[in-house]
């Protein structure tokens, strides 16, 4: 008892102390950094900054109401000038560590010297301190930031090995490796390639004869033949679209508490045109942000800009005008900056700027160009426009059959109805102020539309409106646009992008893991006028992309996070793709393209509990579509803000009321709950058994057949003794109790084929099994 | 040591190490029992789960909250904000100096005339501590000596998302994460088998706003923080149920198989995430049995149904909800969340109030009798308000017998109990309108740095750094409200 005890108390010991650790309070301890090598050269953005920003830009930063003792650190020519506070001395003496105050105070024992003041909660460990040192010594030497250089192609780096290499990407990824000590992995085997390409590109499994068809043939560039079929099939638009509309806080709702319904979807079908037509990037942002101030405006210009109108819109009877009118010039802002720049711009709403460089008053320049939509904060409220069926709060646009036999053709529209869709305009122009605080009914001094000059300066030769803001933003000596994208594709494909903050690019975001292979796909993406299917390509005919995903115990070991891609990622797919991999594996999948959201399976009552009341707007209660419009692919799912699908909810998709760029990977119970009895998970499981059934004469081969449909590989005799033993044991339970088989394979709507109810309910458990295995919703 | 720790603390790993041993000897012979956890129910304190951060800052004083929100927000004027100026000064204006520049929602600032409404409610004093009480809430009355009343709340918001919003997340805009994560994420799980923050939601028959998943949302915390809604229907966990035709033991054996299938593919890619997989699938099995057991409530004897009120048996009522609560308070659950909707009088108050509140009353006291004779008040932190007060003039027509108010942020009343809470006391008052705030006043801020303290955690400290910026529940402001601690 007493030795058990004992244990106990050392336990929590070594917990507080771990928790100690984390929490930072022996950072300054060591220790634990006293081993680490200083770099030859110091670098200013990539050692220096972090730690002055991260440590110290709060009292000594961008935000000048914030400063203490009037030194700025963030900035060169003021870092080095004399102290305000302090004639004669200095925070830095290039050269003179000795003389700076800045090294002084970092290093002191005096609490009351040492920066930063021990109840800041931030202290510098004894590596940062020496990194400080020796960049004094070496000349403090400032530059701006890494992020706000425009990229350059620098020169490709040279390695021994030759063996390897297949383009310009793995020059930079051997570069790196060989610094860590580490060496590619071999290439994946065929069938995890093809696999892994339609996932990337499609958003679904191959198709049985896609395999069959690249399996057969041995020519050397039959990836390349593969991954361009893939471009070329229109579930590639789907498959981009799906992931632009996170960025876009696409909904088929309003948001906000009556969250009544909103026909956005034209736009979305827009969306996967554009991404089909393989519109550029660059026209891609310029129409969504200023489509219709373009010269002769065309119909689907006007409606790409839909995109700045995907934000929440209140329907709170009851709201101040002015209040919520702001709010939706503030998401735009916000949008613009996390979506396309990789800024955390909301962060200088209310004050300057704590990390970058950018003032209140650029944001309220940037928030200026959205002002002028001639939009109200609340139009109607929830019931009105229910019982009015108003969709689209103006400004919008109506599209009628006109329109979708003839320009607008891309639009899954039924025919005889008309469809309206929120849209730009710049009819209503306002006087932008500085709020202060952030508060709108502060206003403060009077702004004009510009841009941060820090990034770019805004030409004088543009237009000051929305268009000339496009052009900005597009701009190839935009240090930030291309980069963001290029980033943000590389982390779809790799899970992470380069950036791993892949929406801040910013002071305190991450560093790139590779900064010049960043730069050199950025500007490679720009010499290639912006093309998104050339960008892919070029990524996935890289030999890093091409590596086997197999994580050896040594590249674990040096490389636990894959960091420098010594092997292929490994990670689960999103609750979009799990869902429609198995729709697409089952059969049931519908193809459709386009058109108004639908209404698949979801746990009945789920709306009901959290409505408004039920005469609050029209979805306030939930019924579910029938026929095929349950097995569209997830994309078309309607979204409710404010209870999205569960099943796509619980795969960590964010909630829509703002704009995202990357999701996280989860791994929890309810997502195991969810993949097992999901009625749609369950049904799929279901046809399929049917189907192989069917389909396969022989008995023998089912579960076989069944296994090829959904890992796209044959099982391996190990896996094919366990499923078929788990399918003679089923089998055998289930011939004795067919009340239970007949029970278990009525799950789903789906039609039943005539097929024998103990062989089905067991072959559909098989494939249930199969479904729930990790391989199955990962991509390799 | 080793084998102490993975008993002690993580039944699940010595049960995972013991299902690989097993594996090869073959899985036909993994017994069902060793993956099942003993005690599951046995209730009291357990063990912390071995996360770094589930380390309090300092002593708790509470180990849970059960926050019973009241959304819609009701009226302090007619639940414990007495006004006799408002029945003497019935129908005057109210003062401009008064009002002094608030600004007025939408439904209210056309109107030419703030007539002063008296409530329709009897107040009476209560208890040895003499606090004010309306004859709407006779049960909440007869706790008076256990409950500390805060008649000086302010918050900024004047609509209902924003102020909820604001309440449950600490700011007004969509994204943070929710109270219940942040706790969640500063004190780790008290059971394995169990979710650390559950919702519960019911509706009244009063005027309702909407709720949103947002509330309950982990924002930039890793979504295992997530509020996990647990609904009255046969599926209180979405997808909890296995589909009819499957048997417990036919699942174990096709969770076997999957297990198997995912080891040897474990072995093949040496990806550590396929274990933790394996983990959660295990745990999602467990959850099948613990949420279903902790939620039934047909287990409770006739004197716990007696004191919760005969809705308590009524599946998705209030009463049922403050009755699981307490089930899952004592099964380890650190946040449990309940929403209380149509509580939005913009008329009909005097009617759709007193129906709210019956729907409340008897439940939120029978709660806090529950937890005290079971010695647990002392360590559950309970509390009962809304998102902002109501005006003291009316809305719409000028009728005592059938009026409404508006929206009003800043003086409104809520309570809590238990966890550390003084008992007994009131605290804060309002000018004699009941408009303004004249002593003590509260800031959500102030309040979610109060809750925060009595669970051990420093508001200031509790920090989620994300996209470069350290984040608090407390963003930049709040105090400790100390004259309410015990």
């Amino acid at each position: 008892m007493k030795q058990k005890l004992s244990i106990g108390i050392i336990l929590v010991g070594l917990v507080a102390l771990l928790f100690a650790f984390k929490s930072g309070l022996f950072k300054s301890s060591g220790d634990e950094y006293a081993d680490q090598k200083l770099p030859k050269v110091v670098d200013y953005n990539f050692h220096i900054k972090p730690i002055l920003s991260d440590n110290c830009y709060t009292c000594h930063g961008p935000d000048a109401n914030k400063r203490k003792a009037g030194l700025r650190l963030d900035l060169e020519k003021e870092a080095l000038s004399e102290l305000p506070e302090n004639p004669g001395k200095y925070a830095i003496v290039a050269g003179k560590p000795s003389n700076s105050l800045l090294y002084q105070h970092v290093v002191s024992d005096d609490p009351k010297q040492l920066m930063p003041p021990p109840d800041s909660q931030l202290a510098l460990n004894s590596y940062e301190k020496k990194l400080l040192k020796k960049w004094i010594e070496q000349g403090a030497k400032f530059d701006k930031h890494w992020a706000f250089i425009p990229p350059k192609k620098a020169e490709l780096p040279t390695s021994e090995r030759t063996d390897w290499a297949q383009n310009e990407i793995d020059a930079f990824i051997m570069e790196k490796l060989e610094e860590n000590d580490l060496a590619p992995s071999e290439k994946a085997g065929q069938h995890t390639l093809i696999r892994r390409m339609a996932l990337d590109l499609t958003g679904l499994p191959p198709n049985a004869d896609q395999v069959q068809r690249y399996l057969s043939n041995s020519s050397v560039d039959i990836l390349e033949l593969a991954i361009d079929e893939f471009l070329a099939s229109p579930t590639y638009g789907e498959r981009m679209t799906q992931v632009w509309l996170d960025v876009a806080r696409y909904a088929d709702s309003h948001g906000y508490q009556d969250d009544s319904y909103r026909s956005m979807w034209p736009w979305r079908d827009w969306v996967i045109h554009a991404f089909n037509n393989n519109m550029p990037y660059d026209e891609f942002l310029r129409v969504q942000l200023a489509g219709d101030l373009m010269p002769n405006a065309s119909k689907e210009q006007i409606l790409a800009t839909g995109f700045n109108r995907n934000h929440p819109i209140t329907q709170e009877g009851g709201v101040i005008q002015e209040e919520y009118q702001s709010y939706y010039v503030v998401d735009r802002t916000n949008t613009l900056g996390k979506g396309i720049l990789g800024l955390t711009l909301e962060c200088a709403k209310c004050h300057d700027h704590k990390y970058d460089q950018l003032s209140q008053r650029d944001y309220y320049e940037i928030y200026s160009f959205f002002n002028n939509v001639d939009e109200k904060g609340l139009r109607m409220d929830a019931v009105q426009a229910a019982n009015q069926k108003y969709f689209a709060d103006a400004p919008f646009m109506t599209i009628t059959d006109e329109e979708t036999q003839g320009v607008l053709s891309f639009i899954n529209k039924d025919e005889g109805k008309d469809v309206k869709v929120m849209v730009m305009n710049d009819s209503m122009p306002r006087t932008t102020y500085i709020f202060n605080r952030g508060e709108y009914d502060s206003p403060g001094e009077e702004v004009t539309p510009n841009a941060p000059e820090i990034i770019l300066p805004f030409s004088e030769n543009l237009p000051k409106n929305r268009l000339g803001l496009a052009q900005w933003v597009t701009d190839e000596n935009n240090p930030l646009t291309a980069r963001v994208f290029v980033n943000r594709i590389w982390g779809m494909l790799f899970g992470n992008g380069l950036v791993e903050t892949s929406e801040d690019f910013g002071v305190q975001g991450s560093l790139p893991s590779h900064p010049q292979l960043l730069d050199w796909i950025a500007k490679d993406f720009m010499e290639h006028d912006w093309d998104i299917k050339y960008l892919l390509k070029k990524i996935m005919l890289s030999a890093t992309y091409q590596q086997s995903s197999i994580a050896t115990e040594e590249s674990k070991k040096v490389d636990p996070d894959n960091k420098w891609l010594s092997r292929a990622p490994r990670f689960r797919m999103s609750g979009e793709i799990i869902r429609d991999y198995v729709l697409a594996t089952s059969g049931l999948l519908n193809k459709e393209i386009g058109g108004p959201s639908v209404k698949p399976y979801q746990p009945p009552g789920l709306w009901e509990e959290t409505n408004a009341g039920g005469n609050r707007g029209v979805l306030t209660t939930y019924v579910a579509d029938e026929g095929d419009k349950l097995y569209r692919r997830s994309l078309y799912t309607l979204w409710k803000r404010t209870l999205p699908p569960p099943s796509m909810s619980i795969f960590d998709a964010p909630n829509r009321d703002i704009c995202e760029v990357r999701r996280q990977k989860t791994n929890t119970p309810l997502q195991a709950l969810a993949l097992q009895n999901d009625v749609q998970m369950l049904e799929a499981a279901r046809v399929l058994a049917e189907n192989t059934i069917t389909d396969t004469k022989d008995a023998e081969q089912w579960v076989t057949t069944v296994f090829q449909r959904i890992l796209v590989r044959n099982p391996k005799e190990e896996e094919k003794k366990v499923l078929e033993e788990y399918y003679t044991d089923a089998l055998d339970k289930f011939l004795n109790d067919k009340e239970n088989a007949e029970k278990l394979i009525a799950q789903g709507e789906y039609k039943r084929l005539d097929t024998d109810p103990a062989k089905t309910a067991a072959l559909m458990l098989t494939a249930q099994v199969i479904y729930n295995l990790d391989e199955t919703i990962t991509k390799e | 040591m080793e084998e102490d720790k993975t008993n002690s603390e993580n039944p699940l790993k010595v049960n995972r190490r013991h299902f690989f041993s097993q594996l090869s000897v073959g899985i036909g012979s993994l017994a069902l029992g060793s993956l099942l956890i003993p005690d599951l129910f046995k209730g009291g304190p357990k063990p912390l789960a071995s996360q770094p951060l589930g380390i309090p800052h300092f002593a708790p004083k509470a180990k849970r909250v059960i926050y019973l929100f009241q959304s819609g927000a009701p009226s302090q004027l007619e639940s414990f904000d007495y006004k006799p100026t408002l029945t003497k000064r019935m129908g005057e204006d109210l003062p401009e100096s008064i009002r002094n520049g608030q600004r007025l929602t939408g439904m209210t600032a056309g109107q030419d005339k703030f007539p002063l409404m008296p409530s329709a409610a009897k107040f009476a004093q209560h208890g040895k501590s003499g606090a004010w009480v309306s004859e709407f809430f006779p049960h909440i009355a007869k706790i008076a000596d256990e409950i500390c009343i805060v008649r000086s709340m302010h918050t900024e918001a004047i609509n209902h998302d924003p102020a909820i919003t604001f309440f449950q997340t600490g700011s007004q805009q969509s994204g943070r994460p929710s109270m219940g994560s942040w706790m969640s994420y500063g004190l780790g799980s008290e059971n394995q088998n169990l979710p650390s923050f559950v919702v519960l939601t019911s509706r009244g028959k009063g005027n309702s706003q909407g709720l949103y998943s947002k509330l309950w949302s982990s924002g930039f915390l890793d979504s295992k923080h997530q509020g996990v809604l647990l609904r009255s229907g046969k599926d209180p966990v979405l997808y909890l149920n296995d589909p009819d035709g499957i048997s417990r033991s036919d699942k174990r054996h096709l969770l076997d198989h999957v297990s198997s299938l995912n080891k040897i593919h474990h072995v093949e890619t040496g990806d550590d995430e396929i274990e933790s997989r394996i983990a959660q699938y295990e745990m999602a099995y467990r959850m099948q049995m613990s949420v279903p057991d902790v939620m039934d409530i047909k287990k409770e004897p006739e004197s716990i149904i007696k004191l919760y009120g005969e809705d308590s048996q009524v599946p998705g009522t209030y009463a049922a909800n403050c009755l699981q609560a307490r089930r899952l308070a004592e099964n380890g659950v650190r946040f449990i969340q309940l929403y209380h909707q149509g509580w939005d009088q913009h008329g009909n108050l005097p009617n759709e109030m007193a129906g709210q509140a019956k729907d409340v009353d008897q439940a939120s006291a029978a709660l806090i009798l529950d937890l005290k004779q079971r010695g647990m008040l002392e360590d559950t932190l309970v509390i009962w308000g809304g998102e902002f007060g109501r005006t003291n003039y009316c809305q719409g027509n000028f009728d005592p017998k059938n009026y409404g108010r508006d929206h009003h942020p800043r003086a409104f009343s809520i309570w809590m109990a238990g966890g550390g809470i003084k008992p007994g006391i009131t605290y804060g008052e309002t000018d004699e309108f009941g408009y303004n705030i004249v002593k003590n006043p509260v800031h959500i801020n102030d309040f979610h740095a109060t809750i925060m303290n009595n669970l051990g955690l420093d508001h200031e400290q509790l920090i989620y750094k994300y996209q470069g910026r350290r984040f608090r529940l407390t963003d930049v402001a709040g105090n400790v409200v100390k004259d309410i601690l015990t």
